[in-house]
């Protein structure tokens, strides 16, 4: 089993955690005409890389997503930090 | 080639086995090629033998990073049903089926199909209603199913768990007949050797690095053995597809997980068929050396490390104790993960890539081993003729914006 560390509660069990997708993706300005292709883009396209990776996860019993930087073949966890930005 | 027979079998016998030679050669790589097929698994070979058996295209090569059906092909529970939900689905799997059922002849080479027989299993009352709606609707595409009851099961399986004091008791299930396993690696060594035969090249050991672009165009390949170009390229490397597209500037749909699988020891047949209980997420079933095949679900963290890890064993060995109390005890012998693609509506992506001259064959989630005949049938038929087969075309790439969805993960009720 993973240890997962989670920026409110500290080191987790990974059945815990949820990933809730890639760090970076923006919503398409729908105050503008957005096109298929585009909400394609955002709906469904992945980087899916392999090494290296931003990730947003969730820590179920706390409920907070944060930011998981980790490497997707080792799986070793490289730096988490909170996506609120009232914590400090 | 040389053709496989008992004859054969006997006369090498009588020789000592002095005469055999190697089922397929050991090229070096062309400069240049009709077309190059990335990804040396069930998939890429199977299209490598289409294009040269059906569409005689036959200066084809096979590039492969490791070897051959190293990667998922040999890393599956070998299981081959056609058991979907949606029509398009059915048509392509059971395309497949057709095509495994006469692959050992036609490849003169034992794949092992056993179509033993598969059955779902179905919990609570609800769940028979979804298990004819199931078998309803498979039949109305024309795919064999048979709806059984709580005693047809037992008759089938005697060693599940039918005592009052199961969790989700047993009342009835899907069976398909024609579904069944065959041996991973006499697919993939097969269409090898029949490939081979035609003139392809299979070149083992052989890394893509990057595509050759001219004018908008993909030309080839630069490969960790040289450049080579090719009038089209086809992609057929499961896990990796998201790594190999974004090498030609394509983004998919696609995230990569470990799924993991599981043999035991051997012993006594103890299995009829493979079955497959979704209230513990596991299946399993008996291979000809007496090991039981113990499958499940994916893991939760998105991951390229051909690994497992311990939640999704717990989960998925637990519940095989479940299913069958009588295996609980058995030994494990192996367990290990592949590298699986899996879409947002679990079904594959086959057709253009968006650069032109490429194509990809991808999205086969956790059940791409079923559908290597026909991924290679219709990837080779977009290489020949730079065309959508009627199979192929509702799972195109463009599904994905204009929102046709072929959603099996919400209609199968099976992990996919």
């Amino acid at each position: 089993m993973q240890i997962f560390p989670c920026p409110f509660c500290g080191p987790r069990d990974e059945r815990e955690f949820h990933f809730a997708g890639e760090l970076g993706k923006t919503r398409p300005d729908t105050t503008a005409d957005v096109s298929d292709s585009e909400w394609a883009q955002y709906l469904h396209t992945q980087r899916n890389e392999k090494g290296r990776v931003k990730e947003v996860w969730m820590h179920m019993t706390c409920a907070e997503l944060f930011v998981m930087e980790r490497d997707s073949v080792t799986m070793e966890v490289i730096e988490v930090r909170a996506l609120r930005r009232d914590h400090e | 080639m040389k053709r496989y027979s008992a004859l054969s079998l006997l006369r090498e016998g009588l020789r000592g086995h002095r005469g055999w030679t190697p089922a397929w050669r050991t090229p070096e790589p062309k400069s240049a090629y009709d077309a190059v097929i990335i990804g040396g698994g069930g998939h890429g070979l199977a299209t490598a033998y289409y294009l040269a058996r059906k569409h005689g295209i036959t200066h084809v090569a096979v590039i492969e990073k490791g070897w051959l059906g190293g990667g998922n092909t040999g890393r599956n529970t070998t299981a081959i049903r056609s058991n979907y939900f949606y029509p398009q689905s059915a048509a392509l799997y059971d395309k497949s089926v057709q095509l495994y059922e006469g692959l050992s002849r036609e490849l003169n080479y034992n794949i092992m199909f056993s179509q033993r027989g598969m059955i779902v299993t179905a919990h609570s009352e609800p769940e028979m209603e979804m298990a004819a709606r199931q078998t309803n609707a498979m039949r109305l595409n024309g795919v064999d199913a048979e709806l059984l009851d709580a005693d047809q099961v037992q008759k089938l399986e005697p060693r599940l768990n039918f005592s009052p004091q199961m969790r989700y008791p047993i009342h009835g299930g899907v069976l398909q007949k024609r579904a069944g396993t065959a041996r991973h690696d006499a697919v993939a060594w097969g269409l090898a050797r029949a490939a081979d035969a035609r003139g392809v090249d299979i070149i083992q050991n052989c890394e893509v690095l990057d595509f050759l672009v001219e004018g908008g165009q993909c030309v080839g390949v630069n490969t960790s053995r040289g450049e080579i170009r090719a009038g089209a390229v086809g992609a057929a490397v499961a896990g990796h597809s998201s790594v190999l597209a974004s090498m030609a500037g394509v983004g998919l749909p696609i995230h990569s997980y470990a799924l993991q699988a599981f043999v035991s020891e051997s012993i006594k047949p103890v299995l009829n068929t493979v079955v497959l209980c979704p209230p513990f997420g596991t299946y399993v079933s008996q291979s000809d050396k007496g090991g039981l095949v113990i499958g499940g679900g994916l893991d939760r963290v998105p991951s390229y490390g051909q690994r497992g890890n311990l939640p999704m064993q717990e989960a998925v060995l637990g519940g095989l104790a479940e299913m069958m109390p009588s295996l609980a005890r058995v030994k494990l012998l192996r367990h290990w993960a592949g590298i699986v693609d899996v879409t947002p509506d679990s079904s594959p992506i086959i057709g253009p890539s968006g650069l032109k001259g490429l194509y990809l064959n991808c999205g086969w989630g956790t059940g791409g081993f079923k559908a290597i005949p026909v991924g290679g049938y219709l990837l080779a038929h977009l290489i020949a003729t730079g065309q959508h087969h009627a199979l192929s075309r509702p799972f195109d790439l463009d599904r994905f914006s204009t929102g046709f969805l072929v959603d099996e993960g919400a209609a199968s009720g099976i992990p996919h």
